[in-house]
């Protein structure tokens, strides 16, 4: 069975047509890559398989563990285990990492009918999280994003999806402003957490996060539809050709 | 909440049924006619056993009113009040106090419910909530009443005060607030039912917090409580304040005046959390919530703090201040302020500093919702003599929505050279991106909307006494329940 399929998506942001047509199967385990150039329309994918506002789905369905993805509100989705790792983490002034990660978690054992975890075993449990992943916890005693270097906010997010074990992890652009070295460590994490069960939709512009996390598929996405698909040979290939040729002329 | 197993058993014992039908049938209620003239104020007067010179200082106060115009320069707007249509006193005749909670008003037990208090608590609270309808302001203290009075703290009903402690009430009572301050002070001094009475003997801290919940129960009515806590030489308390209101169908007056005194190296802490019915989505029925609340700080290096979360009343009119007299004394207001759906406050403080060195602090956070408008109106005033004064404020609006509105109103003024004042202000809105964020890792829109709010007000928050926190977070919750789509 697969985690997530999409057939024949189209949506919409505003007036315009973004998404024309996606297909895609995710099976358990595995880490797709979807890559495209600017304005392909990856983003808007990872936005509508969140649930986000104002993306309107016009055509096509998306199946999430056999259920209907697309009749879920955001947070519903995330509690059935989607999450996304934002390109640009959003801050929360005044709410500490910690609590903010407590009320996620909270929601979800509420969403399964489960009594909220207690203030002390939840501090145990993102504790050896962190360590986990060779990660502070220190980030989580300050508010939310607010005043985090670009790789601390991106630590941040992989240390959240760390916490809430999602069943599909999606990406989105998760390489985006990061030196080398932060780039790495956030590979580190995002690969102690792949398991046999756990799927990854990982959505970039540029091969390289590819060299650190390796996929299994990786997609080509170009004028709202996966014009390719193919190996992790096929990031190699993008790399060297760009991404020219999937444009046909009608840029 | 600061309630023991004792209040509550006590609590169990009030009637509160009986309270209850009371209203309703007029049986067991003493209401003095509607309208307000001289006569309504010595029946008040007699009513309460008062001595010769309150009388003589609730006419002088009327007599004054008479003269003088409701303020119209608050950013409200509300229908006119008819003064001659209240009732101005009202109190059940007997208040015995045997039976159960069983019937009480289960939209209030469901409002505690609401608020998680628990079980326990929440029937200690409604019972409390009960007795203070009916104008006779037994607070949590009664019960530890013995306690107190053996450390030589006063704390009881003002008009218990007036009859036991005259000589005290006398010399402090109108002494921050004088009877002429404002239209809305005024006619309180003139017909004030009740209310609450400290004094924190010298020296003394007070190791316990007190509180009081008011709540305005009786239809057409006026609620007029006066407050007065005075902290002598070197004393510490920490006072708090809450409200509730039952859903009405009109409109309700609550003009209350509240004065602290601080002497010496004395420190008051005064913490509200302000829960009057706001009305339904159209403002009806809310309570109009004119309040005067002033500390004075008397004495040398003493401290008046105030802090309040204000998330009910139709409109609100309120600027708790600080009168900074004696030298290096500390002023403080920290501000929360929700309006939702058709709410209205104008609310803010004002510092005015007289003594050298004396400094004060401000921060409000204002949230709007709704079609509410939310304004903080502020005024710090330096006195030519005072030396070194320092102000901060810090004025953050936060926006929920398009319909709603935030203003800021600070008025500054310096008399002083050598002092230093300081205001910053910001407004902003809850995100869509916040939002999403949240609602992405799980939260609903409105445990979002909650957690970003709660973010928004935590140096406030962080101000409350523990107990008075968890409550008062939960009620930025639910005040705005509704306010995202």
């Amino acid at each position: 069975m697969s985690i997530l399929s999409i057939e024949n998506l189209h949506a919409n942001v505003g007036e315009t047509e973004i998404l024309r047509g996606i297909n895609l199967k995710i099976e358990p385990g595995e880490v797709h890559a979807v890559m495209g150039p600017n304005g392909s329309g990856k983003s808007t994918l990872s936005y509508v398989l969140a649930g986000r506002d104002g993306y309107s789905v016009t055509g096509g369905s998306v199946e999430f563990k056999d259920k209907d993805l697309l009749e879920l509100e955001a947070d519903e989705r995330a509690n059935e285990g989607v999450f996304l790792a934002f390109q640009y983490p959003v801050e929360v002034p005044g709410v500490t990492g910690m609590t903010f990660l407590r009320e996620a978690y909270n929601s979800r054992l509420r969403y399964e009918g489960r009594d909220e975890a207690d203030a002390m075993e939840f501090l145990k449990l993102v504790r050896s999280k962190a360590k986990d992943l060779n990660m502070s916890d220190d980030m989580l005693k300050r508010p939310v994003n607010v005043g985090f270097s670009g790789g601390e906010k991106k630590r941040n997010e992989i240390l959240q999806m760390a916490v809430l074990e999602p069943k599909l992890a999606i990406l989105d652009e998760t390489d985006s402003g990061l030196d080398i070295d932060a780039l790495k460590l956030v590979a580190d994490g995002v690969n102690a957490l792949r398991t046999s069960e756990r799927s990854m939709l990982i959505i970039t512009h540029y091969q390289r996060l590819l060299d650190y996390i390796e996929p299994d598929h990786v997609h080509v996405l170009a004028h709202g539809q996966i014009q390719r698909s193919g190996g992790k040979e096929l990031a190699l290939e993008l790399e060297a050709n760009g991404y020219a040729e999937f444009f046909d002329g009608k840029v | 909440m600061s309630i023991d197993a004792n209040t509550a058993e006590q609590v169990k014992e009030l009637e509160v049924d009986k309270y209850k039908y009371g209203f309703v049938t007029d049986i067991e209620m003493e209401t003095a006619p509607k309208g307000l003239n001289e006569d309504i104020i010595r029946f008040i007067s007699a009513k309460k056993e008062e001595p010769y010179w309150l009388l003589e200082w609730r006419l002088k106060a009327y007599r004054h009113w008479l003269t003088m115009e409701e303020p119209d320069w608050a950013k409200v707007g509300y229908d006119k009040i008819d003064y001659q249509d209240l009732h101005y006193y009202a109190a059940p005749k007997n208040i015995d106090r045997p039976k159960s909670l069983d019937e009480v008003d289960p939209e209030l037990l469901k409002t505690y419910e609401k608020l998680g208090i628990p079980l326990k608590e929440q029937e200690l609270l409604s019972g409390v909530v009960a007795v203070d309808a009916v104008f006779d302001s037994v607070s949590v203290a009664t019960t530890y009443k013995a306690k107190l009075t053996e450390m030589g703290v006063i704390f009881c009903s003002i008009s218990e005060a007036v009859r036991e402690y005259p000589e005290i009430v006398e010399k402090y009572i109108g002494s921050v607030v004088p009877y002429s301050d404002n239209y809305f002070a005024t006619l309180n001094s003139a017909v004030f039912t009740d209310g609450s009475f400290v004094y924190i003997p010298k020296g003394l801290r007070c190791p316990m917090e007190l509180s009081t919940y008011f709540r305005i129960n009786a239809e057409n009515t006026g609620q007029f409580e006066r407050t007065l806590i005075i902290a002598d030489e070197g004393a510490y308390v920490s006072y708090l304040e809450g409200c509730t209101a039952p859903q009405r169908d009109e409109n309700q007056l609550h003009a209350a005046v509240v004065e602290l005194v601080a002497l010496d190296n004395a420190e008051i802490k005064y913490s509200t959390v302000q829960n009057w019915y706001p009305g339904d989505e159209n403002g009806k029925g809310g309570i109009y919530n004119f309040v005067t609340k002033r500390g004075a700080c008397r004495g040398e290096n003493s401290k008046i703090s105030w802090t309040q979360v204000e998330t009910g009343s139709a409109v609100t009119w309120k600027y708790p201040s600080c009168i900074l007299q004696g030298d290096n004394s500390i002023g403080e207001f920290y501000s929360v302020a929700i309006t939702n759906n058709a709410q209205q406050a104008d609310t803010g403080t004002k510092m005015i500093h007289l003594g050298k060195n004396t400094r004060s602090t401000v921060i409000s956070k204002g949230i709007s919702a709704g079609r509410a408008d939310n304004t903080y109106r502020g005024l710090v005033k330096i006195m030519p003599k005072a030396e070194g004064a320092r102000n901060f404020t810090q004025c953050d609006s936060l926006l929920i929505g398009n319909k709603c509105g935030a203003h800021t109103v600070p008025y500054i003024e310096s008399r002083n050279p050598s002092a230093r004042v300081e205001h910053e202000a910001t407004t902003s809105k809850i995100s869509e991106d916040q939002m999403f964020y949240c609602m992405q890792r799980g939260l609903s829109s409105e445990a979002a909307v909650s957690l970003i709010v709660n973010g928004f007000c935590k140096e406030v928050m962080k101000e409350l006494p523990m107990e008075f926190a968890v409550e008062a977070q939960k009620l930025i919750g639910i005040s705005l329940e509704g306010s995202v789509g």
